[in-house]
């Protein structure tokens, strides 16, 4: 069996082990669960092994009929950019296993339940990266909703219903208008002789420049509600304030990437003249979301709502990094996708952390956490310090390039973004400032410090972050060899330096 | 001298075979003991349907336009709608044995000291089955009828058993009685629409024949005004039956107040059986001037999307929540129509097969929710069935994710197939708004599976009756169908592509 296939499906097989066990033994489910996902995640560092560099097109390529009439092909494949995403996944969910040990007991169903919803989603999620194939991309971009709605809804906490109906309605209707593009892009192709879903086959296809038009907005718009973008990024914070922190991980680490990957594979490579076109009004909605989002989460008094407009505003800057339409700008904003996968993953672990032992979400309930338990509090710490963008983590390295791409062709743009690391510094510091710094608050004397299991859970997103950080050099050289294909493909290229004028 | 007519008996046995089983229905009503009529009676409806699908699939790639002399069509097109039609027929009849559907005396009046005492007698209607198997056999004959009076034929004997089941419910009798009504007389209606129609068809084009209708339409130079004034009266006919909008009124009252057992199997054979009669007449007999009609159907289609979706948001009962629905989708398969193409036929099939077996099992799901006076239609009172009821609430949900059309489902796939059909036929317009209502569509079928996975039981009484055996059958049948279709349509769409043959 082809090696991507294999890492799309042996999470699958985990679900079928974990339906013979039966639903009292939850540690047996648990390891089980993170056995299978740790297996994945081998079998998605040998396709790292087998990568090959300056390789034209997509590799570990494999192709299936799936369903003949609309000539829809089982198709995958991945190049620079899918690998690294299909790495971000495979990483971080271990990491959530092992992190959210305790967290699907108090859920509406059954452990056994949430293990295999993750590790259907993680099936989804991979397969998601990998597909070459415009309409199970389309499938697997639905179908793995099903499970996150489920997650949130029966795992999560408050409001977690209503979180999960808004997620999924906002999702679908994104959904469906990229529906109508995949139908449009499909007859398309028919009409041009060979009706085909295969994304470089579609590449090549000669739209005049009206439907190109909309047809991006299509895809644009499902991918901007995924992203999110302002201004659909109103489903976000609920989903993030009733979804566990595991659940919440997955969905801002990954899920909601789905969305900025898809703009480069799809809005750019496909439709390239329509998305130099919109290009200067989608950047101007990712400012709005960098600043908008960031005096949002300076506002916040909800830790995982914090968090999550920070994410509002990190995703502007992936979205600013991928419609500058630079090579700095594209391998940022993908190097970007995969440190805020880190950086959340770690600000979502702490402070779901930080909630369980509090048994409160509200950040004034925090305070003087940095005596008590100095380990918890220097982690949550660098995970603040990483969002910020500091120098030496990896967000900084992304958020550099992202700016500098953006410079070369939009100078006003990368200087008002710059505003938005100002205010990222204001609200994680104001953030870290409540909970860990000042008089210890009450009810907080008796907070045990990180566990072995936890310490263990988080050991590897900080290494990510600092090496990342220090040494970018093998991740930018995987992103590079895919987004110099894709910017070639879709005949864009970098602004001549202005030095020398 | 008169000639005895040829007839091809091996062509048209699978309708004679259910004419046939409804005859002996009717005798064994006459002569069989109480006791094990309804045994019988099942019985007996079962194997005419399995026997007749059989011969269908025996049958299935014959093709002759001489069958009834010129009046019956049989090709590819005709026999799959005949296909779906007996299968579907059966999954549905597996529902009718929980024996506690039925008014134990249709004479009697609700509440009256008769109905009293027929329910302590145990009495139970078992005239049900042959009423339903002369409507299939109606509808087996409506798709393949080539003629304009052996169409208003198969309309009126699919549809007069139905007015007569529709007021049989057990329960809620006065609904019940009151939804036969509006049936009946909206349903006269319309066929007195539709058989006016066809009078001015015929006066048009000299001949009752779809054929020669065509040709008569292709005429260059011909005044045209009866003809479209003729199919414009068909069409009412024709839509009326499907419940698109704005001939749609009856349907949430009427699927209300059928028996469910029933409703499910009108809602999925009917919109089978007049989606095929309704593609044969228009790309067979009015193909010609489809300029003409063609724009009202856009817009119809448009409205009944649109119409049917805004409808059911606000709907608190789950069969009338399902009729709604079914009008947004009687809306979705207008678009196959419009397309008018073999690839619009083709996703027409699949579509009619994946909402059919979807329909029928969750109206199926349905009658199994119940408290201590018979079913439970109120949606409020259905929180927490995930609790008491895993696989229902589980099986409940994968029917309404594939109206709503989420991927891994045959309700994805035929949604797809039917939009791609309508947008390379130019109809780009159906395409957007088909796609918006769907989201609509979707805010209700989820904020069922919100009732029942995430809201907490507020009412003891409601209760999951244990499904019989064959009940169990039935749900499991029309699950995997719509899940397989779903995972791997080639299945049934390789079939239905080599099947859209239309004998002119």
């Amino acid at each position: 069996m082809n090696l991507l296939t294999l890492t799309i499906v042996l999470p699958l097989l985990g679900v079928l082990g974990l339906v013979a066990v039966p639903r009292e033994n939850t540690k047996a489910i648990k390891l089980l669960a993170l056995a299978s996902s740790v297996v994945t995640l081998i079998s998605s560092l040998l396709m790292l092994t087998k990568y090959k560099f300056g390789v034209q097109g997509f590799q570990l390529v494999s192709s299936h009929s799936w369903f003949k009439v609309f000539n829809i092909n089982y198709a995958v494949g991945i190049d620079g950019l899918a690998l690294v995403l299909i790495l971000l996944t495979t990483v971080l969910v271990p990491i959530v296993v092992v992190g959210g040990w305790n967290e699907a007991e108090n859920g509406r169903w059954s452990v056994k339940t949430f293990y295999m919803l993750i590790l259907i989603l993680e099936t989804f999620m991979v397969g998601v990266f990998a597909a070459t194939d415009v309409f199970l991309f389309y499938v697997i971009f639905e179908a793995m909703l099903v499970p996150v709605y489920f997650l949130i809804g029966g795992y999560g906490r408050g409001e977690r219903a209503a979180a999960a109906l808004k997620f999924l309605l906002y999702s679908l209707f994104g959904g469906l208008l990229m529906l109508a593009a995949v139908i449009g892009l499909f007859v398309l192709s028919i009409k041009a002789g060979h009706g085909s879903f295969d994304v470089t086959a579609l590449s090549h296809l000669k739209i005049s420049h009206n439907t190109q038009n909309w047809l991006f907005l299509g895809f644009f718009i499902a991918f901007a509600i995924k992203a999110p973008l302002f201004p659909f990024h109103t489903w976000l914070p609920g989903a993030a304030k009733s979804a566990t922190p595991g659940t919440s991980i997955l969905v801002l680490g990954v899920l909601d990437k789905v969305g900025t990957y898809g703009m480069i594979r799809f809005c750019i490579a496909l439709f390239p003249d329509a998305a130099k076109t919109f290009a200067p009004y989608i950047i101007v909605l990712s400012l709005i979301s960098i600043i908008y989002g960031a005096f949002l989460a300076i506002g916040q008094k909800d830790l995982n709502s914090l968090i999550a407009f920070t994410s509002i505003s990190h995703f502007g800057f992936i979205v600013l990094g991928i419609f500058a339409m630079t090579s700095q700008g594209l391998t940022g904003a993908t190097l970007y996708m995969v440190n805020h996968g880190f950086s959340t993953a770690a600000l979502f672990l702490v402070g779901g952390w930080m909630i369980e032992r509090r048994k409160s979400t509200q950040v004034e309930d925090f305070g003087g956490l940095q005596r008590i338990t100095p380990v918890m509090a220097w982690s949550f710490f660098i995970a603040g310090m990483s969002a910020l963008a500091l120098p030496g983590l990896s967000s900084f390295v992304s958020e550099f390039l992202v700016l500098v791409g953006t410079f070369t062709r939009y100078p006003l743009a990368a200087v008002i973004g710059t505003t938005g690391i100002v205010l990222a510094a204001l609200y994680i510091l104001i953030l870290v400032q409540r909970t860990l710094h000042g008089p210890l608050q009450a009810g907080n004397e008796d907070t045990p410090d990180l566990n072995w299991r936890e310490k263990f859970a988080l050991a590897p997103v900080i290494v990510a972050l600092v090496l990342l950080g220090f040494y970018p050099k093998p991740a930018i050289h995987v992103i590079d060899s895919a987004t110099s294909q894709i910017m070639a493909a879709a005949q864009v290229t970098d602004p001549t330096p202005l030095a020398g004028k | 001298m008169l000639t005895t007519p040829n007839l091809d008996y091996n062509l048209l046995a699978p309708i004679l075979i259910v004419l046939g089983g409804a005859l002996i229905g009717v005798f064994v009503e006459g002569f069989i003991g109480r006791a094990y009529r309804a045994r019988i009676q099942i019985i007996i409806a079962l194997l005419t349907t399995a026997t007749a699908f059989c011969w269908v699939i025996s049958i299935h790639n014959l093709i002759s336009q001489s069958a009834a002399v010129d009046s019956v069509s049989i090709d590819g097109g005709g026999l799959f709608m005949q296909g779906a039609i007996l299968a579907m027929a059966f999954v549905a009849l597996l529902f009718f044995t929980q024996n506690d559907h039925f008014a134990p005396q249709a004479s009697a009046l609700p509440g009256s000291q008769e109905e009293a005492a027929a329910v302590l007698a145990g009495v139970q209607m078992t005239e049900i089955y042959p009423l339903v198997l002369f409507a299939i056999s109606g509808m087996l004959l409506f798709p393949v009828a080539h003629d304009l009076i052996t169409l208003f034929v198969a309309l009126e004997v699919l549809s007069i058993p139905l007015y007569i089941i529709t007021g049989l419910a057990r329960r809620r009798r006065l609904l019940s009685q009151e939804a036969a009504l509006k049936y009946f007389l909206l349903g006269a209606y319309s066929s007195a629409f539709f058989l006016f129609g066809g009078a001015l068809v015929y006066g048009f084009s000299g001949s009752l024949s779809l054929a020669t209708i065509r040709t008569a339409a292709a005429t260059p130079g011909a005044n045209h005004i009866f003809l479209l004034l003729g199919i414009v009266l068909m069409s009412v006919g024709l839509l009326f039956k499907v419940g698109a909008v704005p001939f749609h009124s009856w349907t949430p009252d009427v699927y209300q107040g059928a028996p469910t057992a029933v409703t499910g199997f009108m809602a999925a054979c009917t919109k089978v059986a007049a989606f095929g009669a309704m593609f044969r007449i228009f790309i067979v007999g009015f193909a010609a001037v489809q300029n003409d009609w063609r724009p009202v159907f856009v817009a119809i289609s448009i409205v009944t999307m649109a119409g049917g979706a805004i409808a059911a948001i606000s709907q608190r009962d789950v069969k009338r929540t399902l009729a709604y629905s079914s009008i947004t989708h009687a809306g979705f398969l207008l678009a196959g129509v419009i397309a008018l193409s073999q690839a619009g036929l083709t996703s027409m099939m699949f579509y009619l097969v994946a909402y059919g077996f979807a329909t029928i099992g969750a109206f199926g799901i349905v009658t199994l929710v119940r408290d201590s006076t018979g079913e439970v239609n109120d949606l409020n009172r259905w929180a927490g069935l995930a609790k008491k009821s895993p696989g229902v609430a589980t099986a409940f949900a994968l029917f309404l994710l594939s109206f709503g059309g989420i991927p891994l489902t045959a309700g994805f796939i035929a949604k797809f197939s039917i939009f791609t059909a309508a947008y390379a036929s130019g109809n780009i317009a159906i395409v957007v708004v088909g796609v918006l209502s769907s989201a609509i569509a979707l805010f209700f079928y989820l904020r069922v599976i919100l009732i029942m996975f995430f809201k907490e039981p507020t009412d003891d009484t409601v209760t999951v009756v244990v499904p019989s055996f064959l009940v169990t059958t039935g749900i499991t049948i029309c699950f995997v169908i719509t899940l397989v279709l779903g995972v791997y349509p080639n299945l049934l769409f390789n079939l239905a592509t080599t099947m859209t043959t239309l004998v002119p």
